[in-house]
């Protein structure tokens, strides 16, 4: 796969809290590139940092330092009311759980995101049902989360996450309480889709098999990215089993999209 | 402004609908609470004007009591000659004795009889309430008398009937047949119906004792007077002061206030229906914090897919005000249910005004109450909501 313009960019990134025993790092000089089209995996050990990260390319946290651009704008200089319109408006979000709004309906959950952004016209609404239908839930339009799956409900995140057309779709552990055979449907639909309308994407997960469909995979340690898969066949190991993620990493890497 | 209100709008009404078996009953606790208040209001205001109506319907400005008599009327002991000077005060239009005094009347075999507020009044002058059926008093010492709405509709009389009013004279209780010429609007007093006669009338059926029976000189409570130009009422109140002995002057509102225990009384049943609105108060924002608590995640979600604040804090103000709304036009239409089965005796009345302050104070408490989970709210951290804060 080819990209070439890099939706997302972040330079020496920083992220600090203050301990009674000192500053701790939570993340520590990280930059990296992800192209749009591209679909990246972040993975790492808990407490490698990875949260954190996603949540400040996710517009949530500020960085103690350093740059996170996305389309060229700098997240890091946004004021408050700037980083919602931003979240709202070029960022799609997947969580672990309590994904949806429990009292909307699977495709009113969709459509929300076009309501924050005025763009739920009848174009909008069809785009909807078709996204869901494309993800199987064309039955389940009208049921509300409760009376869905917790694949059938990440399914309808990553629609909510994806009608909008944002540059960038973050996704954290979107499979953590999905049985396999669920995870995996979940994950290839949301790298396809990812692919499909040149999106850049970032799944972070601690379950190396869901690499198994993501272009690249940043490995996180002690808030550093410590290594990156590229190429396929490596990415295929990892994915399944062949190799810890964290081994044989060279050390103070910058990681980025491959041209 | 206008997606504002329009997403806000939407996400509170699709929640309270996919959730409508606890917004109602939310509604439910708020209609209950709207009753009491309004039964509270409509009992003070049934008790206040079971006490003030005969008074605070007088087209007078001021009542002239006996000096030092506390500005009691049964205290208070007027004679002819006073009204007759009062009536000299420039200024005063009009001046009219007043003697009150219950008595009760006898009613069918069947039925209990009737305790009623007599009164006394010249006729023609300041102190005879208007009829709205039949005929005015005749002067001098007639059989006439005036019964009020209250009366007609406890008693069952109408005008052509005659009247048994049972008093004691002396150590005996003497029967007094009266015939009803008109029918006047409520005129309460000392929470009891009336029934008004002419003032010789008056002195000669009101309960006496053995040393009064042979009184010749009759004697008014107060005397009332209305006066020529309203505007000029603390000239002529000085006028009166000066000019006629041994007199007190109050006002209508003085008056009222004065009536036995009707301050009290009143305050007693503000001080309760200020404190169901305070329990209301606690139940709605109660109910409301921990359904905030309870939606932490969610609104966690919400921001963090964009939703502005001032979206999330209108969508929770529409939600308590739609659901005080729904509480206290239920509680309103069983209230208004209720005071249609109670009879004319209990003493509620459902005045406009007092009911709608009730109603405004309801509407009110429900944002009031929702004040701080609103704040609470507003201040969820994304982050932490879902979990993502290390």
């Amino acid at each position: 796969m080819n990209h070439t313009v890099n939706a997302l960019e972040t330079n020496s990134v920083i992220k600090t809290y203050p301990s009674d025993s000192g500053t701790i790092y939570a993340v520590e000089d990280v930059s990296l590139r992800v192209a749009a089209g591209e679909f990246v995996a972040l993975v790492g050990p808990s407490g490698s940092g990875k949260t954190t990260m996603l949540s400040m390319l996710a517009a949530l946290l500020r960085p103690s330092s350093g740059q996170i651009l996305l389309d060229g704008q700098d997240l890091a200089k946004l004021n408050d009311f700037e980083r919602v319109a931003m979240r709202r408006e070029k960022i799609g979000f997947t969580f672990q759980a309590n994904n949806l709004v429990p009292y909307l309906s699977a495709v009113e959950n969709v459509e929300m995101m076009l309501r924050l952004n005025k763009r739920l016209d009848k174009t909008g609404k069809l785009r909807a049902r078709e996204l869901l239908a494309r993800l199987g839930l064309a039955e389940r339009m009208h049921n509300l989360p409760s009376q869905m799956s917790g694949g059938q409900q990440q399914r309808v995140a990553i629609a909510r996450a994806l009608i909008h057309n944002p540059s960038l779709v973050l996704a954290d552990e979107p499979t953590a309480s999905l049985d396999t055979e669920r995870a995996y449907q979940v994950v290839e639909t949301f790298a396809s889709l990812i692919h499909e309308q040149n999106r850049a994407g970032i799944m972070v997960t601690h379950d190396l098999r869901m690499c198994e469909y993501v272009d690249r995979v940043l490995v996180m340690q002690d808030g550093k990215l410590v290594r990156e898969y590229v190429s396929r066949d490596e990415i295929t190991l990892l994915a399944r089993g062949g190799r810890q993620a964290t081994q044989d990493i060279p050390m103070g890497m910058s990681l980025s999209a491959p041209a | 402004m206008n997606n504002l209100f329009q997403i806000s709008g939407y996400l509170a009404v699709k929640e309270i609908w996919r959730n409508r078996g606890r917004f109602l009953l939310i509604s439910l606790v708020i209609a209950l609470i709207t009753l009491l208040v309004l039964f509270i209001a409509a009992l003070g205001e049934g008790l206040g004007n079971g006490n003030r109506e005969y008074i605070s319907k007088l087209d007078a400005q001021f009542i002239v009591y006996q000096a030092k008599s506390d500005l009691l009327i049964p205290a208070s002991r007027l004679g002819v000659d006073r009204v007759d000077a009062i009536r000299d005060v420039v200024g005063v239009a009009d001046a009219g004795m007043l003697g009150t005094s219950g008595a009760t009347m006898v009613l069918a075999d069947d039925e209990k009889p009737l305790k009623v507020a007599l009164l006394g009044i010249q006729p023609g002058h300041t102190g005879e309430p208007k009829v709205v059926d039949g005929l005015q008093l005749g002067t001098g010492l007639t059989d006439e008398v005036l019964i009020d709405r209250n009366t007609a509709l406890r008693s069952g009389l109408e005008i052509g009937d005659t009247v048994s009013l049972r008093t004691t004279q002396g150590t005996e209780e003497e029967i007094f047949n009266l015939q009803v010429v008109g029918v006047t609007d409520g005129q309460q007093y000392s929470l009891q119906p009336s029934i008004f006669v002419s003032f010789d009338t008056w002195d000669n059926i009101r309960p006496k004792s053995e040393a009064e029976k042979n009184f010749a000189n009759p004697v008014a409570n107060v005397v009332l007077v209305k006066l020529t130009d309203p505007e000029q009422a603390d000239v002529v109140r000085q006028a009166l002061t000066s000019q006629v002995e041994n007199i007190d002057v109050a006002t209508l509102t003085e008056a009222i206030q004065a009536l036995p225990g009707y301050s009290a009384q009143q305050s007693t049943l503000n001080t309760q229906g200020a404190f169901t609105l305070i329990i209301g108060l606690l139940v709605i924002g109660g109910f409301f914090q921990i359904q905030i608590l309870q939606k932490v995640a969610q609104i966690g979600v919400l921001k963090a897919i964009g939703t502005a604040n001032p979206i999330v804090a209108a969508a929770t103000i529409l939600q308590i005000v739609v659901v005080t709304f729904i509480g206290v036009a239920i509680g309103g239409l069983m209230a208004f249910l209720f005071s249609l089965s109670f009879p004319p005796t209990v003493p509620i009345v459902f005045n406009g005004t007092t009911s709608a302050v009730a109603v405004i104070a309801l509407l009110l408490i429900g944002p009031l109450g929702g004040l701080v989970s609103i704040r609470y709210a507003v201040r969820i951290e994304p982050l932490k909501a879902l979990g993502l804060s290390s």
